[in-house]
């Protein structure tokens, strides 16, 4: 069989791909080399939509970024995906650097964001009361916003799976070969013959695409650690906080999240492991000192979690679209960084039309724009959830505690895919929670092994969590 | 909306005795909900012994302490709803839960807080380092190996000597787990004396104090821990640093008190305790709703949990029968040497008998006196050999000798 296209890579711009993708009629198959969908640079960031002021006008991440955060709310609505607009605030301490405030503001009007506005100090911490005393100037852009990562990469791979994407898991490619005018997937489990590929391999990207041409691409991994607190602490702020932006990017944030937390970070350190998702104590005492430099009473008690991420940053510093000269039919979507969450969908829609007009590919007569989410109960009102209840009492079992989430959410994100208890997690926000899956995580695994998984993991491959049944059970079987 | 006289948040051993104490002082209609399957609590997977011997003068087990409970429950024949989780509670008393069966609403004539505590995550340590599969806090790995008959890893080494780490070191040494070493950020350990005795020292189990983990390696499963000694102000000293190959790493840093429900219904808390703040009565600030056991504050034996809860459950009882009239309010405060009391205040007139102050001291210290005294004057002085953050104190105080002003418990280190 020879594939229309095959997509490397099941991060958010993978799967904003195979869905735009999935409006056209063909063959098309996406490989992610991890266990599930949504595992690496699409996991670990700041979940914004930027606005788009801070990309350099005509560089493709301004185009993308604005467009992309255009289209965000009315895909949230498609594909029903949990998104806000709270607006953000750039910070300047400095009254002294007021003009720099003044030169975002222009150059994000000739990028084509509506709404800027410059804000004294005291308007600025009007609209924000635990907003730093220190803070001299802001500038506000009401069209900024934020998203949940996870639930934006799930929904367009799951609008893109029932438009007839295939997907297969585990399957890193190995090797990339053109021979005529198609081109020779190598990876473990099999190769693949296709006419196009689409490179959205994260920070791998460079990588793949130094296979095919000599227009070499260089992507070094810059880390950025995180700290996330309890949604006790959710609402010290409302709108995304930024300071003004440095040489490697736009600084430590405090934002809340859609889903009611607080999120401070990242970091920015150009390191040397494509892997490197560790936090460090001096990261982390960054993100804290930063962070209180925005906000006022900072509730640091309140963290749950650390985490870091990696941008996968290509030295030329914009993002590199499309097709080298030297490699037809071969499309890159690489050094997608930040914004990259926000430009998704653009990227999605632009390479998807690239492809189309390439391949000639035919309307998808039956493609349906339309996806849910998973049911989330609480959204409910008392008689709707009454009687989602009565119809299947699952979702009226509480597994995770802390963030309320049932059982029948579970086995519902157990359905669509998730295999592991990060899968459940990252679906569901089991786990998630303040005890950070300490009450819910031998529950979910319960669930998993329900479902014939086996072994069971935290996050696929090595990750195992039992040693296997302790000594008596190993004789007589589990109880 | 249905009514019930007083419902039980939670049915542990704290709920448990209240529902059985409030019962037996005439409360009719009482309803436990309990959010997991099964009544118990955390006692359901404490397999281990020691449980007792105060309330029963017998040695038994966590399902053996929590079953004689559920015994006299079902003798007295009090309703219980399991897989059942509050999802809210209002100052009006108006119950908000969640089962299988539906959604449910009740109006409470009195409501007992019972909600126990939770474990303090990695997060929440900053530890920094990967994710891995592997970091289990020391319960969540309790409740593998003793209730779902699963072992978490074979090569262990647990952070924080708190009670639940000491008894899982032994758990999992006897399971065929290596455990390496206990480690203990604090120059001593927060855990009872008799649990270092018989879960690290027959066991041969190392307890370094004074060090923390600063590294954990592995990115998809835990394969080592970096422990270093730390210095008077808890920073870990460079070069101090020794690696333990290993597969896994507990974590028994501390228990939270569950308050989110407490919070929603206006419920003052103690940033100390994270508790509730009381009376004697441990009546909160919202009347007619009261606390106990590890939601109140967190104990070390449960034979002291069932005492405090079954006098929760009296004056929730006596609460149903005639509200109490505000009366005159006392303030209980933590003096020298001692990090909280609980009841926080005391109204000398309700009191229908002695009043048990539980507090603890802030440091390890040898020969001491605990002492309660109110505008300079001793009112009770008590004398221990020894005393420990670990292990709870209590004093006994009759009202009647209460006069004006704050009551304030302080440690006396003799020389």
């Amino acid at each position: 069989m020879v594939y229309d296209v095959i997509l490397i890579g099941g991060g958010v711009v993978g799967a904003a791909v195979a869905r735009y993708l999935s409006r056209y009629r063909g063959s098309f198959l996406l490989l992610e080399r991890n266990e599930d969908l949504c595992t690496g640079t699409s996991k670990a960031n700041s979940g914004i939509v930027h606005a788009g002021f801070d990309c350099k006008p005509g560089a493709l991440k301004a185009r993308c970024n604005v467009a992309g955060s255009r289209m965000m709310a009315d895909l949230a609505r498609e594909l029903d995906f949990p998104y806000r607009r709270n607006g953000s605030l750039v910070l300047c301490f400095d009254p002294a650097d007021r003009p720099k405030l003044e030169a975002l503001k222009a150059q994000g009007e000739r990028n084509g964001v509506e709404g800027l506005e410059l804000l004294t100090g005291d308007q600025a911490r009007a609209l924000e009361p635990n907003l730093s005393k220190a803070c001299a100037a802001a500038l506000h852009a009401p069209a900024g916003a934020i998203v949940c990562p996870f639930g934006l990469t799930y929904a367009l791979a799951e609008n893109a799976a029932g438009n007839g994407v295939a997907f297969r898991f585990d399957t890193p490619v190995t090797g990339l070969t053109r021979q005529g005018d198609r081109w020779q997937v190598e990876t473990p489990r099999g190769s693949f013959e296709t006419r196009a590929v689409v490179n959205a391999a994260g920070v791998y990207a460079a990588e793949i695409h130094n296979w095919v041409s000599k227009e070499t691409l260089r992507i070094t991994p810059r880390r950025g650690q995180y700290l996330l607190l309890d949604r006790e602490a959710g609402g010290h702020i409302d709108h995304t906080i930024f300071q003004l932006p440095g040489p490697l990017g736009k600084g430590v944030l405090v934002t809340p999240t859609v889903h009611g937390n607080l999120l401070l970070g990242p970091t920015a350190e150009e390191i040397d492991d494509f892997e490197g998702v560790d936090t460090t104590a001096a990261g982390l005492e960054t993100v804290a000192r930063r962070a209180a430099q925005s906000v006022e009473r900072l509730p640091l008690r309140s963290v749950i979690t650390a985490f870091a991420g990696l941008r996968a940053h290509e030295s030329g510093g914009d993002f590199v679209l499309g097709e080298p000269e030297d490699a037809p039919g071969f499309f890159d979507c690489a050094g997608i960084e930040s914004p990259g969450l926000s430009s998704a969908p653009a990227i999605g829609l632009w390479m998807a039309e690239r492809l189309q007009a390439r391949l000639n590919l035919p309307e998808n007569p039956d493609f349906n724009p339309n996806r849910r989410g998973i049911l989330d109960p609480r959204s409910l009102p008392f008689a709707e959830r009454q009687a989602l209840i009565a119809a299947d009492p699952a979702y009226g079992r509480i597994i995770c505690r802390c963030e309320e989430i049932s059982e029948g959410e579970i086995r519902d994100a157990i359905r669509r895919g998730a295999r592991s208890l990060d899968g459940v997690k990252r679906r569901t926000r089991a786990g998630m929670g303040r005890c950070q899956g300490g009450f819910c995580a031998p529950r979910v695994m319960e669930l998993l092994a329900e479902a014939g998984i086996d072994p069971l993991t935290k996050s696929g491959g090595q990750s195992w969590l039992l040693a296997g049944p302790k000594g008596e059970e190993a004789l007589h079987g589990t109880p | 909306m249905e009514h019930r006289d007083l419902i039980v948040i939670g049915g542990g051993p704290a709920g448990l005795a209240a529902a059985l104490a409030a019962r037996e002082a005439g409360g009719e209609d009482i309803l436990i909900l309990e959010r997991d399957r099964y009544l118990g609590g955390i006692l359901n997977q404490c397999i281990h012994n020691g449980f007792g011997l105060h309330t029963f003068r017998e040695e038994l087990t966590g399902p053996e302490y929590a079953g004689r409970y559920l015994d006299q429950v079902r003798a007295a024949g009090i309703p219980q709803q399991t897989d059942t989780m509050v999802l809210s509670l209002t100052p009006d008393r108006t119950v908000t839960a969640v089962s299988p069966g539906g959604l449910r609403r009740w109006e409470a004539g009195a409501v007992i807080l019972a909600m126990g505590c939770r474990e303090r995550p990695r997060g929440a340590l900053n530890i920094p380092g990967f994710r891995p599969a592997g970091v289990y806090t020391a319960g969540t790995a309790q409740r593998l190996v003793n209730l779902e008959g699963q072992l978490p890893g074979r090569d262990v080494v647990i952070l924080g000597s708190g009670d639940i780490g000491l008894i899982m070191a032994r758990r999992m040494t006897l399971e065929g787990a290596k455990v390496h070493a206990v480690a203990e950020l604090l120059p001593y350990s927060g855990g009872l004396r008799r649990n270092i005795v018989q879960c690290l020292e027959d066991f041969g189990i190392p307890l370094l104090l004074s060090h923390t983990v600063v590294r954990i390696e592995g990115r998809a499963r835990v394969t080592a821990v970096t422990l270093a000694r730390v210095d008077d102000v808890r920073r870990p000293i460079p070069g101090t640093e020794r690696t333990y190959p290993c597969d896994t790493l507990l974590l028994s840093c501390g228990l939270l008190p569950e308050n989110e429900l407490s919070r929603g219904a206006g419920v003052a808390l103690d940033p100390v305790t994270g508790g509730p703040v009381v009376d004697q009565d441990l009546e909160t600030s919202v009347p007619g709703v009261f606390a106990c056991g590890n939601v109140l504050h967190v104990h070390d034996l449960v034979d002291f949990v069932s005492e405090e809860a079954a006098l929760a459950g009296r004056h929730a009882a006596a609460y149903l029968r005639q509200s109490r009239p505000a009366g005159r309010r006392i303030a209980v405060r933590p003096g020298a040497g001692i990090r909280y009391v609980v009841p926080q205040y005391l109204d000398p007139a309700a009191s229908d008998g002695p009043v048990t102050l539980r507090f603890r001291v802030s440091k390890p210290v040898g020969r001491c006196a605990l002492t309660a005294a109110q505008n300079g004057k001793a009112l009770l002085r008590k004398q221990r050999p020894a005393a420990a953050p670990g292990e709870m104190e209590r004093l006994t105080l009759d009202p009647a000798l209460l006069g004006e002003g704050p009551l304030t418990v302080a440690l006396e280190v003799e020389a």
